[in-house]
């Protein structure tokens, strides 16, 4: 902390509340308003969720602290469950909290290429989730057309009775679109314009090429969705014709705009997680990761690929048969660069010596549940099983695994392990190993059973099962399934009590309390404004030098003693 | 609270990131705009969207296009003249440039209210339906960069202490031309 003494930013300590907390443009509380607002919507996600998986288990009853559901309420608990967890909870923490907080302390830079814009985006992003939030109390109530809006449904305000929820869920997507435009656009300006010296696009961590990677694919997927919502709105209040068929329109073509987003979108969420877990396997198994550059490419190429897979969702859609052939090929290839990367994170646990620390264990349980989850992909990605299993429970078992394994378990992995750097302080142990085998168990049994009930004909977006010949003998299964949520639910609040009192309670951190060796390790915990103080770090190598031969302890950083020295080439291991 | 952290230290550093970040930004619009036209494509080789072309008014777009391109032109000379610090000579090409994306503008307005007055309104058919979205969304455009250029051309000194802000708001004209010179063929000549 004594660092920051010399620094020739130390007067933002005299910055008053609305400088420091709201209107701040430092990259690090940023990250944190991201944060808190990802968890705040992940409330309100969870809470529909559960009313939903309430509703499922004892139909038609009144569901405590919410009220009766009934079908109407179904479509919209349904609808808005999936856009908050994706747009709202997955996105913000995922890209907005942890692309924020590590690009700069990553890549050695004081703060993000454009620090007013950073904070533009993120209340842009706050604006939308207030947008999203409003759309429940308008009259009508809010979207019931499903999180992907498929129209004619989603077209008129006559085939849903809903008008002015869907037009400000439509809005809320805009908001959104535009925030992490804005936020994308600035995160690869400051890892292409803002590196240290030393720090080569060879020499990057891998979570910040998997931050870059889900940026460039939201950059590059987004523009077609957005088309496609203009046009939406344009029908719903222009009265275009573009998605009603009795005006000439076309729904199929809504749904080809969403899913070329919508796959992409996946791996945005994905690659930081997947990244998050990248990072800390090196450290708690003391041991370089495996296959570096391999990895790197196998993200390229499945990003690449991620934009000719999208029809994959199509296939029982009416479009033309004849694409679900070479739909189907582009998406068993996709899972070859994905195969790629689990086997070259298996490879950089083998024979190290693995210490299950929280992060370790939130980090393996990403790469179990992912692989899970990925294994039911090829089901579904294969048009002739696809056609049995498509929009049954299966799917809804497959997202949950992937997205889940990702979002929770990769987000947890990277929060653990980046929390002493953010909050200067350590994250409770006993409440976080309560936490992680609680979360482990009852996600799996919340999920598992979904296979299942989804294989026996369960559909989805159906509001009462009973009502279901072929689904109500295993009616048990969605009784289990909903028990084992509010077990669920009831570990995060395990969780947000362990970040609060961690807050106040927990023991101070060291700089580098994992013995870590990438730069963000080396700025204080917090790191004060400007990250550094008054010498800016330079890089001498790649992240990932542990356990190296010669050296005198387990691992030795990036970053180089001084610039001269590294200009000087001393120091090299 | 002090900007010393983030305040760029070089001008060349605030150069290239703002034009790594245009160009990023650009890249997302051309998906935009792609899918857009994709949409239009396909719908049209599918059939639908067809349109009798004496319906649109080709000659007052040739104009429209001409005054469109010209003012690419003028943009081009704005920055020359900022990059060797000629206020006066930016001021005027940048006078032109927003006078030349006006003009556009207006024709435009006037072509609208022409189709709108013979029937062609939006929700005529899938065909009025693209070519409004299509030309109304780089209309917008155009207006957002007439603006930008107002705002240089009226503080003179935030382009000629910085060109690379005369020379970002270039690449986003350009870039609104060239969805432009897309959409002239495929809209009013195929
Ligand atoms: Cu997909």
């Amino acid at each position: 902390m004594t660092m920051t003494a010399t620094a020739p930013h130390e007067h933002h300590e005299a910055a008053g509340f609305f400088r420091t907390y709201l209107y701040s443009t430092d990259h690090k509380m940023i990250a944190k308003q991201y944060l808190l607002l990802g968890l705040i919507m992940a409330v309100v996600g969870g809470f529909l969720s559960y009313a939903m998986r309430w509703q499922l288990a004892w139909p038609d009853t009144e569901v405590p602290g919410f009220g009766f559901v009934g079908p109407e309420t179904f479509n919209v608990l349904v609808t808005n469950h999936g856009t908050i967890m994706v747009f709202f909870v997955a996105m913000p923490i995922l890209l907005g909290s942890f692309g924020n907080f590590l690009i700069p302390l990553m890549i050695g830079a004081r703060d993000m290429a454009f620090p007013r814009l950073n904070a533009l985006s993120f209340w842009l992003l706050a604006l939308g989730s207030t947008v999203l939030c409003v759309s429940f109390f308008v009259p009508g109530g809010a979207a019931p057309a499903g999180w992907t809006g498929y129209p004619p449904l989603s077209a008129k305000a006559e085939y849903t009775g809903v008008n002015w929820g869907l037009n400000l869920w439509l809005l809320a997507h805009a908001i959104e679109f535009a925030a992490f435009l804005l936020g994308g656009v600035n995160f690869l300006t400051t890892v292409v314009t803002m590196r240290a010296p030393g720090m080569t696009m060879g020499r990057l961590p891998l979570v910040i090429w998997q931050q870059v990677a889900a940026a460039t694919l939201f950059l590059l997927s987004v523009g077609p969705l957005i088309a496609g919502a203009v046009m939406l709105l344009m029908d719903r209040l222009v009265g275009t014709g573009f998605f009603i068929p009795e005006r000439g329109g076309e729904p199929l073509l809504w749904q080809h705009l969403f899913w070329f987003f919508g796959h992409p979108e996946v791996y945005v969420v994905l690659l930081p997680a997947l990244g998050a877990a990248l990072e800390v396997y090196p450290v708690f198994s003391r041991k370089p990761v495996f296959g570096y550059r391999w990895i790197i490419w196998a993200t390229i190429c499945a990003g690449a690929l991620s934009f000719i897979v999208w029809a994959h969702h199509m296939f029982v859609s009416g479009m033309d048969p004849r694409l679900a052939m070479p739909f189907s090929i582009t998406t068993i290839l996709i899972s070859v660069p994905f195969a790629l990367t689990v086997f070259a994170m298996v490879a950089s646990l083998y024979r190290g010596s693995i210490s299950f620390e929280l992060p370790m264990l939130w980090g393996l349980g990403f790469l179990a549940m992912f692989t899970t989850g990925g294994l039911t992909g090829i089901f579904l990605g294969s048009a002739p099983a696809d056609i049995y299993l498509n929009s049954t429970y299966f799917v809804v078992a497959h997202f949950h695994y992937t997205l889940i394994s990702a979002v929770i378990f990769g987000g947890y992995a990277g929060i653990y392990y980046w929390f002493p750097k953010m909050f200067g302080r350590m994250l409770g142990t006993r409440l976080g190993q309560l936490h992680f085998w609680s979360t482990l168990v009852f996600f799996n049994l919340t999920f598992f059973p979904l296979h299942w009930i989804g294989i026996a004909g369960m559909v989805r977006r159906i509001a009462n099962p009973l009502q279901y010949e072929m689904v109500a003998p295993h009616q048990w299964i969605n009784v289990f399934s909903t028990l084992s949520l509010l077990g669920l639910v009831a570990s995060q609040l395990v969780f947000f009590l362990n970040f609060f009192l961690s807050q106040f309670r927990g023991r101070p951190a060291p700089a580098n309390p994992w013995n870590a060796t990438t730069l963000e390790w080396t700025a204080p915990s917090p790191p004060p404004h400007g990250n550094w103080g008054a010498s800016m770090p330079a890089v001498e190598r790649w992240p990932y030098e542990y356990s190296a031969p010669g050296a005198d302890r387990d691992w030795v950083g990036q970053r180089a003693p001084t610039v001269e020295a590294l200009l000087r080439g001393e120091g090299r291991a | 609270m002090t900007t010393m952290a983030h305040a760029p230290t070089h001008l060349s550093e605030a150069a290239s990131r703002s034009k790594v970040a245009i160009w990023w930004f650009l890249a997302s619009e051309i998906m935009l705009f792609g899918g857009l036209i994709a949409s239009f494509v396909i719908s049209r080789l599918g059939g639908g969207a067809q349109v009798d072309h004496s319906q649109l008014n080709v000659l007052v777009a040739a104009v429209n296009t001409f005054i469109l391109l010209s003012s690419s032109y003028t943009m081009v000379e704005a920055f020359a003249c900022a990059a060797r610090g000629d206020r006066r000579g930016m001021r005027m090409f940048l006078a032109f440039t927003v006078l030349g994306g006006l003009a556009f503008l207006g024709i435009k307005a006037y072509e609208y209210t022409g189709e709108i007055l013979h029937g062609f309104t939006p929700w005529a058919g899938t065909f009025w339906s693209f070519y409004y979205t299509m030309t109304g969304l780089h209309a917008l455009h155009v207006a957002i960069g007439v603006i930008a250029n107002a705002a240089l051309c009226v503080g003179a000194r935030l382009g000629t202490e910085r060109p690379y802000r005369v020379e970002v708001a270039g690449l986003y004209w350009h870039f609104v031309d060239i969805v432009w010179i897309f959409l002239f063929p495929l809209v009013y000549l195929s």
